[in-house]
C-alpha cells in the first residue's frame, strides 16, 4: 500500500499534484476555488442541472475514454489518474472557438449564458462519439442540462450544425496519444491512501485491494459514481471519511455474457451496460435511457443503484422481475442471493459491515417471455420515478399465464414483488377480464405513500393501469406515446 | 462563422438587424463573468443564512453559541446587529424583515446569518443553531387564509364596467366554476448572490445579481442607515432573472452589506439551490372563481370573477401582480359587463413575487378557462368561441379598465396562424384519431395573447442612459437596464450604433451601475428595450446634435448635408472617419458625453377608480398546440406547436425569436411539470431540480414552428416601432393546457369541460380522465 498526501491527474493541459483539503472535496470546488477555472458553474450541486459539466478522460483497459460528468458531485480524489477537461480547454484547430462553440453562437443557443458552458461540454461529449446526431440523440445528450432561457430549440440546431464541422484536430484528438501515455504513467497496482486535514481517502488499484481496505475499515463509505453519496456531502454535509473510491476499478467493470444471462460487475456504469442491454434485453432500452441524465449514466453504476437500497432506484424492479441474483463479497468470501432478498426494509439491506456488492447476474428473458419496464415520472426525462413497474410474462401455448413476475419501485419501502397480483394471474387465461380481476390484488401487495412526486392514490391507480397497459401491449394496441421528432 | 438568419426572418431588412447576443462568445467560452466569478478582494468572508423551521411561530429561545464556535466562523448577525432598518420590503410596506425578530412567518424565513472564512464553513456552521419555537396557527393556502378571515397583504382592486348582475340575469345561459392555478419557481440557473465591498466613510459597493440595482441601493442604504449616495450597486449580467431578481435580491445584498461594514471585509453571500428556492418568492398561485353569462352563439354577456392569490407573509409586489391578473383576464375578448376582483391573501408561506407575466398569465388563463367552459357547454370548437368574442367592431373595444383597444391585430394573427398551422384539418384529424385509439388520445388548441405594455405604476415608466465618446472614437454605453440573457444590451447597442452609423464593435457595453444612471426602474414588465433604448437614443441624439452644430459651424454646410454612416461622418462633400471627426470635435471643446432620458407618454392610471389607460400599447400573438396523452397513466407529449407572434418592427429578430421560443417553453413548464408542493407543516418539498421539474430538451414540442409577424409595426412611436417581447410569449403556452384538456375531454365525448387545474402533471391528467369517465358513465 502506498500512502501519501497527494493525488495526481491531468487538468486540461497540465499535470496536477494536489493535496486534497478534505475527503469530501468536490471537483467543482477545486476547479472554481483552487484553480479559478470559473467557466464551470454551480447550478444545483446535486447533479441535475448540468451547469458544472466537464469531461473526464480515463483509461478503460488501456483505451482512453472521455465522458461527461457532473463536477459538483464528483469527488476530487476520484479523478486520480484521470484527465479533467473544462470549458477553458476547448478550442478549434486555429486556436479560436471550437465548432461547437461557434455553432452555439451562430444559432443563438445562449441567452443568459450560465448553463452554456455545461451545454457546450455535453454537446462536445456527444459529437465526439456521434457527429451526426438526430434530435433524439441530442435530447438524450442534454437530459442532464437544464436551460431556463432558450427552450432548447436553438441548442439542438447548433448541435446539428456543429456535427458537420467537428474536426479531427481539436485538442482532445491531437493530444490523445500524449494523454494516454501520461495517464498510463499514473496508474499503479497499489492502493493509495491519502490523509487529508479532514478525513482519509483510499483509492484501491483492484477489487482485491478494495476487499482489504474494507476488511480494515468495515464502515468506510464506498463511492463508485458518487451520484448518491455526492449529495450526502453537497446537500447534507455528511462526513464520508474514511472513503474508498471504486469507480475506476476495471475488475468491477467486467461484463460477462453467457447464453442465458449477463453478469455485470458492480462498477459497470449505466452507460457501459447500455450496448449489452440493447442487444440482449432490448425491452429495457427506453427505461435505461431515462435513468438520470447522460452525466449521471456516465458516473452511476448498477452496483451503486442496488447497494444504496433506494425504494425508487430504476434498476431493481426489472432485474427482480427477471430473477436476477446478487453476489456480495467480504474479504475473500462470496455469497449469492436473489436480488429481491437484498432489500430488507427502508434503509436496510442484507449487507454486513465490510461486505460489498461485487456483481449482479441478470437472466436474459427466454424467447416468448414478454418483458416490459414502465417508468412513471412527473417529467419524462431526468426524473426520479414516482413508480416503476416491471413485468416478465410467459404465456403457455393455450394462452394462459404460465408465469408472471411483477416488481415495482416507488410502491413500498423497498423495490418489491407484486406477489398477490402474480398469484391472481398465474394459470389464468391472459385476457382483459383476468387482468381486471387481478387489479384489486395490488391493494394487498402495496400501500404506497403520498409525497412530492405523486399521491398514494395516483400511484395505486397507475400501478394497476400499468398491468392494463401490459395487456393492451400484448394485444397490439398502441399504448406508447410517440415521442419522435418530426 | 455564419450567423443563422434565414430561418429567423424572411425579409432582408429584418435579416440585417440580426446580431448575436453581445456576450455570445463569452457565454460559450466560459469567459462571461457572473457575480460568483468576480475576483474577490483578499480576505473576503462568506455569509450564510440560518432559516426558520416553522411556518408560523414565536421564537422563544435562540442559542447560536455552537454557530459562533464553529471552525472558520468570524461572527453572527441577527436582527439586533442591523444598524438601520430591519426591513427589505420593496414597496415600503415595512413587512419584510432581514431577520425575524420574535415571530417567524414562513418556513424558511431568515433568522440569522453566520459569517466565516469560507462558504463551506459558514454553511456548515449555520446548521448548528438551536432555536426554540412556540407554534402559532399557520394559514398555508388560499382556502385556509379565507377561513381565518381573509387578511390581505395589500389593497385589493376591482375592475368594473356595465351592470354585471343584470347582464348575468338576462343572459340566455350561465355557468360558474373555479380553477386552481399553480405557482412557479424561477429556477434561474444562477442563484441569488451578492458581494459587498466596504469603502471609506459609509461607503459600500455591492455586486449583485439583480434586475433592480436602484432598489438594492435604496434597501442597502435603508438597512445600513446611510444615504443612497454611500451605496453603489453594479450588475454586469445575471444568469437568468425572470422576475425572481426584481426584489428578491434585496435580502442577500442587505446581509452582505451589513456584514461587510461590520467586519470591514468584503463579504459574499450565495445560498445553495435549496435555500434559494425555500427562502425566496415565486410566481403567485391563484384560485379563480368565475360566473359567466353567455348566449347560444357563445358570446359573453357578462363575467363576474374573483382572483385570489396566495401572496405569502408580506406584500412585496403582490399588489401590482394581482392587479395585472385582472388587467389580463379579458385577454383578447370584449366583456360587455364585467366585474373582476382581486384578493391578495396573506399566508404563512414565502412572499410571492414577480415572475415573467407578473400575474398576467394567471389572469389570462382564468379568462381562457371561461372561453373553454362556454365551448364545451355549447359543443363548439373553442376557437370559434374565441373569434366570436374578440375585441373589435362598434362599441366593442373598451377594456374592463376603461382603456380603448386601438391597435388590435388579434384576428389577423389568429387567422394567419389558423391557416399556416393547418388548424382546421388537423383538428379533424385529432377527432378522427381519438375515435380509433382506445388508450392514447390527442388534443389541439389555438389560443391568442394580448398583453399590455407599461408598468402599471406609471412613475416606473422612465429610464436613463449615459453615453461617452472618447477621443479615439470608441463609445462607452451605459443605461439603467440590466442584462439577464434577454439581449437588452445588444439591442440598445444596435440603436446607438445606428444613430452614429458606426459598427457595433465601436461600442463597449458596460455594467449597469447606480453611479452612472440613477433612480432606475427594475428591468421588468418587458420594458427594458422600450425604455432604455429610447433613453440611449436620446443621449446619442444630444451628442449628435452637438456634433452636427460643430460641423455646420466649422464647414459651413446645411444640416441636411450631414450624415453619420458606415463609420464615417459625411459633411457636405467631405467624409471623415468617425474617430477623426470626434477628435476634431474634442479639439473644438465639444462635449462628447450625454445623459439621456425617456418617459413613456400618454399613459395614466387611477387605481382607486379602476379607470385609465395604463398601457402604452399591446403585444399580440397566438399559438396552436397539439398533444397526445396516455389515458392509463396521464403521461403526455407535446407533438407540435406553431406560433405567430407580434414584436412590432423587431430591433433584433434573433433575440426576439429566442424570447418567443424560450418564453413559450417556460410557460409550458409552468402549466405541465413544474409543480410546487408544500407539506402540511408549510415546508416546501420541491426545492431542487431533483424534485422541481422544469422542461428539458425532450419536452420541447416534437415539431416547433415559430414565426414573427414581420408585417406588424407598433402604432406608437416606440424605439424603431418595435414592441416589447419578454413576457407576452409566455402566455402562448396556455394552448398546451387547453390541448391537454381537449384530449382529456375526448373520453367523455367532449361533452364535459375537464376543468383541468394547473400544472397538468400526469397525475392531474389521469385523475381528470378517470373523473370524466365516471361522470360520463353516470349520464
Amino acid at each position: 500500500m502506498a500512502s501519501g498526501d497527494t493525488i495526481r491527474f491531468l487538468l486540461n493541459g497540465e499535470t496536477v499534484e494536489h493535496r486534497p483539503g478534505a475527503a469530501h472535496e468536490t471537483l467543482l470546488d477545486f476547479l472554481r476555488l483552487n484553480r479559478r477555472l470559473t467557466g464551470t458553474k454551480e447550478g444545483c450541486a446535486e447533479g441535475d442541472c448540468g451547469a458544472c459539466t466537464v469531461l473526464i478522460g480515463r483509461l478503460s483497459r488501456g483505451e482512453l475514454v472521455y465522458e461527461t460528468v457532473n463536477a459538483c458531485i464528483r469527488f476530487l480524489a476520484s479523478v486520480h489518474g484521470c484527465h479533467v477537461v473544462t470549458i477553458e480547454h476547448l478550442r478549434g484547430a486555429d486556436g479560436g472557438p471550437h465548432p461547437v462553440q461557434q455553432a452555439m453562437v451562430a444559432h443563438h443557443g445562449a441567452q443568459c449564458g450560465f448553463c452554456t458552458p455545461g451545454i457546450v461540454m455535453s454537446l462536445y461529449g456527444l459529437l465526439m462519439q456521434n457527429p451526426a446526431p438526430t434530435d433524439i440523440d441530442i435530447d438524450r445528450a442534454l437530459q442532464g442540462n437544464l436551460c431556463r432561457c432558450t427552450g432548447y430549440a436553438p441548442i439542438a440546431r447548433a448541435a446539428k450544425a456543429a456535427g458537420a464541422e467537428m474536426t479531427k484536430d481539436d485538442p482532445l484528438a491531437s493530444e490523445r496519444a500524449a494523454v494516454t501515455e501520461a495517464l498510463a504513467g499514473m496508474q499503479t497496482d497499489e492502493t493509495l491512501s491519502v490523509e487529508t486535514p479532514e478525513g482519509t481517502i483510499h483509492i484501491p488499484a483492484n477489487a482485491d485491494g478494495l476487499a482489504d481496505i474494507l476488511a480494515d475499515n468495515p464502515d468506510a463509505t464506498i463511492v463508485a459514481g458518487a451520484t448518491d453519496v455526492g449529495l450526502w456531502v453537497t446537500k447534507f454535509m455528511r462526513d464520508i471519511s474514511p472513503v474508498v473510491f471504486i469507480g475506476h476499478l476495471d475488475d468491477l467493470k467486467m461484463i460477462e455474457e453467457t447464453g442465458d444471462a449477463i453478469t455485470f460487475g458492480a462498477g459497470v456504469s449505466y452507460t457501459d451496460a447500455a450496448p449489452v442491454l440493447a442487444r440482449r434485453i432490448p425491452a429495457l432500452t427506453e427505461l435505461w435511457d431515462r435513468i438520470g441524465g447522460t452525466q449521471i449514466r456516465n458516473m452511476g453504476t448498477i452496483g451503486g443503484n442496488i447497494a444504496n437500497g433506494s425504494p425508487i432506484g430504476d434498476t431493481p424492479p426489472p432485474f427482480i422481475a427477471l430473477g436476477a441474483e446478487l453476489t456480495l463479497r467480504k474479504g475473500g468470501d462470496r455469497r449469492t442471493i436473489p436480488l429481491e432478498s437484498f432489500f430488507i426494509d427502508y434503509g436496510k439491506q442484507d449487507r454486513s459491515p465490510g461486505e460489498f456488492v461485487e456483481s449482479i447476474t441478470v437472466p436474459v428473458p427466454a424467447e416468448g417471455t414478454h418483458l416490459a419496464a414502465y417508468k412513471i415520472s412527473k417529467r419524462f426525462d431526468e426524473d426520479i420515478s414516482a413508480l416503476l413497474g416491471a413485468f416478465a410474462l410467459a404465456l403457455a401455448g393455450d394462452g394462459t399465464v404460465e408465469d408472471i413476475r411483477i416488481a415495482f419501485g416507488g410502491m413500498a419501502a423497498t423495490p418489491k414483488r407484486a406477489s398477490s397480483v402474480e398469484d391472481a394471474l398465474r394459470g389464468k387465461p391472459w385476457t382483459e377480464a383476468s387482468v381486471m380481476a387481478a387489479l384489486s390484488a395490488f391493494e394487498t401487495d402495496f400501500t404506497p405513500i403520498s409525497d412530492m412526486r405523486a399521491s398514494a392514490d395516483y400511484r395505486m391507480r397507475s400501478a394497476k393501469n400499468l398491468l392494463r397497459r401490459l395487456w393492451h401491449e400484448t394485444e397490439g394496441t398502441p399504448v406508447r406515446i410517440d415521442r419522435g421528432v418530426a | 462563422m455564419t450567423i443563422e438568419k434565414r430561418r429567423i426572418a424572411g425579409s432582408p431588412e429584418w435579416q440585417a438587424r440580426i446580431s448575436p447576443h453581445d456576450s455570445a462568445l463569452k457565454h460559450v467560452s466560459g469567459l462571461a463573468e457572473y457575480t460568483d466569478d468576480i475576483v474577490s478582494p483578499e480576505g473576503t468572508l462568506h455569509a450564510y443564512l440560518g432559516l426558520a423551521e416553522r411556518a408560523h411561530a414565536r421564537i422563544t429561545a435562540m442559542d447560536l453559541d455552537a454557530v459562533r464556535a464553529a471552525s472558520g466562523v468570524v461572527g453572527v448577525l441577527t436582527a439586533s446587529d442591523i444598524p438601520g432598518a430591519n426591513d427589505v420590503s420593496s414597496t415600503g410596506a415595512h413587512d419584510e424583515p432581514v431577520f425575524a425578530e420574535t415571530e417567524v412567518l414562513f418556513h424558511g424565513m431568515p433568522v440569522f446569518a453566520v459569517i466565516a472564512t469560507t462558504r463551506d464553513a459558514a454553511r456548515r456552521a449555520a446548521r448548528l443553531a438551536r432555536i426554540e419555537y412556540e407554534d402559532l396557527p399557520a394559514d398555508l393556502t388560499v382556502e385556509a387564509a379565507r377561513a381565518s378571515g381573509g387578511d390581505l397583504v395589500t389593497e385589493p382592486l376591482t375592475l368594473e364596467r356595465g351592470k354585471v348582475e343584470a347582464a348575468l340575469a338576462s343572459a340566455p345561459r350561465r355557468l360558474s366554476g373555479s380553477m386552481q392555478i399553480g405557482g412557479q419557481d424561477h429556477f434561474y440557473l444562477e442563484g441569488q448572490i451578492s458581494l459587498a465591498i466596504p469603502g471609506e466613510d459609509d461607503d459600500v459597493t455591492v455586486f449583485a445579481s439583480t434586475q433592480h440595482p436602484s432598489e438594492i441601493q435604496h434597501i442597502v442604504g435603508h438597512v445600513l442607515g446611510v444615504p443612497s449616495n454611500a451605496v453603489t450597486v453594479n450588475v454586469r449580467r445575471m444568469g437568468g432573472g425572470f422576475g425572481g431578481k426584481e426584489t428578491q435580491g434585496n435580502l442577500f445584498a442587505a446581509v452582505a452589506a451589513v456584514a461587510a461594514k461590520r467586519f470591514n471585509r468584503a463579504v459574499k453571500i450565495r445560498p445553495d439551490r435549496d435555500d434559494d428556492m425555500i427562502a425566496t418568492g415565486k410566481r403567485h398561485d391563484f384560485r379563480a372563481d368565475y360566473e359567466v353569462g353567455f348566449d347560444d352563439q357563445g358570446r359573453i354577456h357578462a363575467l363576474d370573477a374573483v382572483f385570489a392569490a396566495r401572496c405569502g407573509f408580506a406584500a412585496d409586489l403582490s399588489g401590482p401582480v394581482t392587479d395585472r391578473a385582472l388587467f389580463h383576464a379579458d385577454n383578447c375578448y370584449f366583456l360587455p359587463a364585467v366585474r373582476l376582483k382581486s384578493e391578495p391573501l396573506r399566508t404563512h408561506t414565502v412572499s410571492n413575487t414577480a415572475f415573467r407575466g407578473f400575474g398576467g398569465p394567471q389572469g389570462m388563463i382564468g379568462g381562457e378557462r371561461v372561453i373553454e367552459e362556454i365551448a364545451y357547454a355549447l359543443g363548439l370548437d373553442p376557437l370559434e368561441v374565441r373569434k366570436r368574442n374578440l375585441y373589435g367592431g362598434e362599441g366593442r373595444n373598451l377594456t374592463p379598465y376603461h382603456q380603448t383597444v386601438t391597435d388590435n391585430i388579434a384576428l389577423r394573427i389568429i387567422e394567419e396562424l389558423e391557416e399556416t398551422a393547418d388548424y382546421q384539418a388537423r383538428r379533424k384529424a385529432v377527432l378522427d384519431f381519438n375515435t380509433k385509439s382506445p388508450v392514447l388520445k390527442r388534443g389541439i388548441a389555438l389560443t391568442p395573447v394580448k398583453f399590455g405594455i407599461s408598468f402599471t405604476a406609471t412613475w416606473f415608466n422612465q429610464a436613463g442612459a449615459l453615453l461617452h465618446i472618447y477621443r479615439d472614437g470608441s463609445i462607452h454605453l451605459n443605461h439603467g437596464g440590466t442584462e439577464m440573457g434577454q439581449g437588452l444590451n445588444i439591442k440598445v447597442a444596435q440603436v446607438v450604433a445606428a444613430e452614429f452609423g458606426v459598427p457595433l464593435d465601436t461600442i463597449k457595453i458596460t455594467a449597469t451601475s447606480t453611479g452612472k444612471v440613477p433612480n432606475t426602474s427594475a428591468t421588468a414588465a418587458s420594458s427594458g428595450s422600450d425604455l432604455n433604448g429610447m433613453a440611449a437614443a436620446n443621449a446619442a441624439d444630444q451628442i449628435k446634435d452637438r456634433l452636427i452644430d460643430f460641423a455646420i459651424e466649422t464647414y459651413d454646410v446645411p444640416r441636411d448635408q450631414i450624415a453619420f454612416e458606415e463609420g464615417e461622418v459625411r459633411v457636405g462633400n467631405q467624409r471623415f472617419v468617425f474617430a477623426d471627426f470626434v477628435e476634431q470635435a474634442y479639439q473644438a471643446r465639444i462635449q462628447l458625453s450625454a445623459a439621456g432620458f425617456y418617459k413613456t407618454p400618454d399613459i395614466s392610471w387611477d387605481r382607486k377608480a379602476g379607470k385609465g389607460s395604463p398601457f402604452y400599447y399591446f403585444a399580440y400573438g397566438a399559438a396552436v398546440s397539439e398533444v397526445e396523452i396516455d389515458t392509463l397513466t396521464g403521461e403526455y407529449v407535446v407533438r407540435r406547436v406553431d406560433i405567430l407572434h407580434d414584436v412590432g418592427s423587431s430591433l433584433n429578430p434573433a433575440i426576439d425569436l429566442g424570447q418567443v421560443e424560450g418564453g413559450f417553453i417556460q410557460g409550458m413548464g409552468w402549466l405541465t411539470t413544474e409543480e410546487l408542493v408544500w407539506d402540511d407543516k408549510g415546508r416546501l418539498r420541491t426545492h431542487a431540480p431533483s424534485t422541481y421539474k422544469i422542461p428539458v430538451s425532450s419536452d420541447r414540442p416534437r415539431e416547433f414552428n415559430v414565426t414573427l409577424a414581420e408585417w406588424s409595426k407598433n402604432t406608437r412611436p416606440t424605439i424603431r416601432r418595435s414592441k416589447a417581447v419578454g413576457e407576452p410569449p409566455f402566455m402562448l403556452a396556455i394552448s398546451v393546457l387547453e390541448a391537454l384538456s381537449m384530449a382529456v375531454a375526448s373520453v367523455a365525448d367532449y361533452s364535459i369541460c375537464p376543468r383541468l387545474d394547473a400544472p397538468a402533471t400526469p397525475e392531474r391528467i389521469l385523475m381528470a380522465v378517470e373523473r370524466l369517465q365516471a361522470e360520463q358513465a353516470l349520464k
